[in-house]
């Protein structure tokens, strides 16, 4: 309410010309509104609006090697894929996936902020070192943990290190117990991802006014207090976006899935340990060219995340505190 | 304030940073090593540290594989990152100017409509959009990768809250100046976005060039491959030699870190855009 209301006075204030005149300058308005808006409404229309109707008639159609729409079957797509084992696998897959990794990155990219904020000397090469891994893209991340780092074979570097404790080398990638893969899967997005959510929280630590420290420091409130009393409550908002910017993109995990447990067909290999959603829809779509099923799990997913997303929000106060 | 804080606890500090640093730098080293090694020192059973010496050859071996599609995969990421890069700038500044400033009838509406894409994650919509782009002729195309990255609605956003900080006397001034709504966008506007268009425009050009999903799906045949996709396929095909594998990986992300590297300042700011001011 409060956000309307203040984004409607502001835009009142901002809007240059003043209507008096009407006629010719609102015509020029409208004629110059659409031409600037134009481009993008066209192309949000045509790849994104578009492709979710078009998606939802699908959804309820039966069209296999065909992305036409016409040979309706109901909710027979939804029926199938919510009785298909491989499907709801996929589901229990990416929820564990996000159970890891949504609190990991959470407490990793804080605790690099607080750490690196702490710090004088050196403080802008540690947050180099933690930050440019966001450069690095999925697939060449995958490599490096793949080929080099996680090579269950001995030369692998993991086992190279463990094999100086006297241990012999671990098949890190495969049908082991425990799982050693989901510890890379996981590490690999951790790597990747914090540094961007710690320059988020360094931001927001940063807007924290010096004077609360100093008055808790007066009263004589210890490091853990302070921590718990001030930081914590002041990082509010910044914590909820981190954690659910997190949670939407692990619903959405396919590059380190796909490049570190194989391909599909063929090199498919250790697939089966773990598929995503996105994985499965992947092949679903382009390798059984099943457009129906594919596109009704598309919207089976979106309804679970947009579900998820809310009940966090909610479990997390979302927009209770507008200070 | 804090000058009482141990000399035990700084020095714990900075002993958790460097582990935590050497450790954040292991993956780095690990591509490095392996790009400047042969294939029977990557694979000994016994741990060199250094490539000693540096084996240059790979990457020559590697730009003249003629099973290793490397340099086109390298122009087409080139090409793809820099038109979205310079186009998705130019048509969300456009729009969110246009949602900010220009009063319009169905301005709200257009606005609701843009915010309501961004209720749907973009990698879900993947199959719809590509039954799309297959119907409009974009398979093993160029611009079927491109296009639908060119709008985002998140930047969209992001230019409109820009643009409603922006002071009103300036556009007042190109006003009297006789400047219309297009010239005040491109005199005045444009070159006071210096900061947003870098911040996001730097942003765009890494998430195009380490895209994966949707390149893989469009980009069928080799000649449409983007550098991810060919590193993509030496991995999980596995039909390239350890030492080459390394060099790929090594030549696809260099561009990246010497822009990280350049650009640190703007992708920080880029960062804070997208996370913390939402």
């Amino acid at each position: 309410m409060t956000v309307e209301t203040t984004q409607a006075k502001l835009e009142s204030e901002n809007t240059p010309t003043p209507r008096k005149r009407g006629g010719r300058s609102s015509r020029e308005a409208t004629l110059a509104f659409w031409g600037f808006v134009t481009p993008a409404l066209a192309g949000l229309t045509i790849f994104t609006l578009a492709p979710i109707v078009w998606g939802l008639l699908l959804s309820f159609s039966h069209a296999q090697n065909t992305i036409r729409i016409g040979h309706f079957v109901g909710l027979r797509n939804y029926e199938d894929l919510l009785t298909d084992p491989a499907f709801l696998n996929s589901l229990v897959t990416v929820a564990i996936f996000a159970a890891f990794i949504v609190p990991l990155t959470y407490l990793v990219s804080l605790g690099l902020a607080l750490a690196v904020e702490r710090v004088t000397a050196g403080r802008s090469f540690f947050r180099t070192v933690f930050f440019i891994p966001s450069a690095v893209s999925y697939v060449v991340a995958s490599l490096i943990w793949k080929v080099s780092l996680f090579n269950g074979l001995s030369f692998g570097f993991a086992n190279q290190v463990i094999g100086k404790f006297g241990s012999g080398p671990v098949a890190w990638i495969g049908a082991t117990h425990p799982p050693w893969y989901w510890f890379v899967l996981v590490t690999v997005r951790l790597w990747l991802q914090v540094g961007f959510f710690m320059i988020i929280f360094m931001a927001g630590l940063q807007e924290i006014p010096r004077t609360v420290y100093e008055a808790a420091a007066v009263d004589g409130a210890g490091a853990w207090t302070t921590f718990r009393r001030i930081t914590l409550p002041h990082l509010r908002n910044t914590s909820i976006a981190v954690m659910l910017l997190t949670l939407i993109a692990a619903f959405q995990a396919f590059d380190e899935f796909y490049n570190i447990l194989g391909g599909v067909g063929a090199s498919a290999g250790n697939q089966v340990l773990a598929r995503p959603p996105l994985i499965y829809l992947y092949s679903l779509a382009l390798s059984d060219q099943d457009f129906g099923r594919g596109t009704a799990g598309a919207f089976i997913l979106t309804a679970l995340i947009l579900i998820v997303t809310l009940v966090q929000g909610k479990a997390l106060g979302f927009g209770r505190s507008e200070e | 304030m804090k000058h009482h804080q141990s000399v035990v606890s700084r020095l714990l500090s900075y002993l958790v940073l460097g582990v935590l640093a050497v450790l954040f730098l292991i993956p780095f080293y690990l591509l490095l090593r392996n790009a400047l090694m042969t294939d029977p020192q990557i694979t000994s059973t016994r741990w060199s540290w250094l490539p000693i010496p540096p084996v240059w050859s790979n990457f020559h071996k590697l730009f003249t594989d003629p099973a290793a599609p490397m340099a086109t995969g390298l122009i087409n990421s080139g090409i793809i990152a820099v038109t979205t890069l310079v186009f998705q700038m130019l048509f969300s500044s456009m729009a969110g100017y246009a949602l900010a400033r220009i009063p319009a009838r169905g301005r709200n509406v257009v606005f609701g409509l843009i915010v309501s894409t961004l209720m749907i994650p973009a990698a879900v919509t993947f199959v719809p959009t590509y039954a799309v782009t297959a119907f409009l002729g974009g398979i093993n195309t160029r611009w079927g990768i491109i296009v639908p990255g060119l709008f985002s609605a998140f930047s969209i956003f992001l230019f409109r809250q820009f643009y409603l900080g922006f002071p009103v006397e300036i556009e007042e001034a190109g006003r009297l100046d006789g400047l219309g709504y297009a010239g005040i966008y491109w005199r005045l506007l444009l070159p006071n976005s210096r900061s947003i268009l870098m911040a996001l425009g730097v942003l765009a050009f890494i998430s195009s060039w380490n895209a994966f999903l949707w390149p893989l799906v469009i980009g069928q045949d080799p000649s449409s491959w983007t550098v991810q996709v060919v590193l993509s396929t030496f991995l999980t095909a596995q039909t390239l030699n350890l030492s080459e594998l390394f060099a790929a990986a090594l030549v696809g992300i260099a561009p990246l870190v010497i822009v990280f590297l350049l650009m640190q300042r703007s992708i920080v700011e880029g960062a804070k855009f997208s996370g913390g001011k939402g």
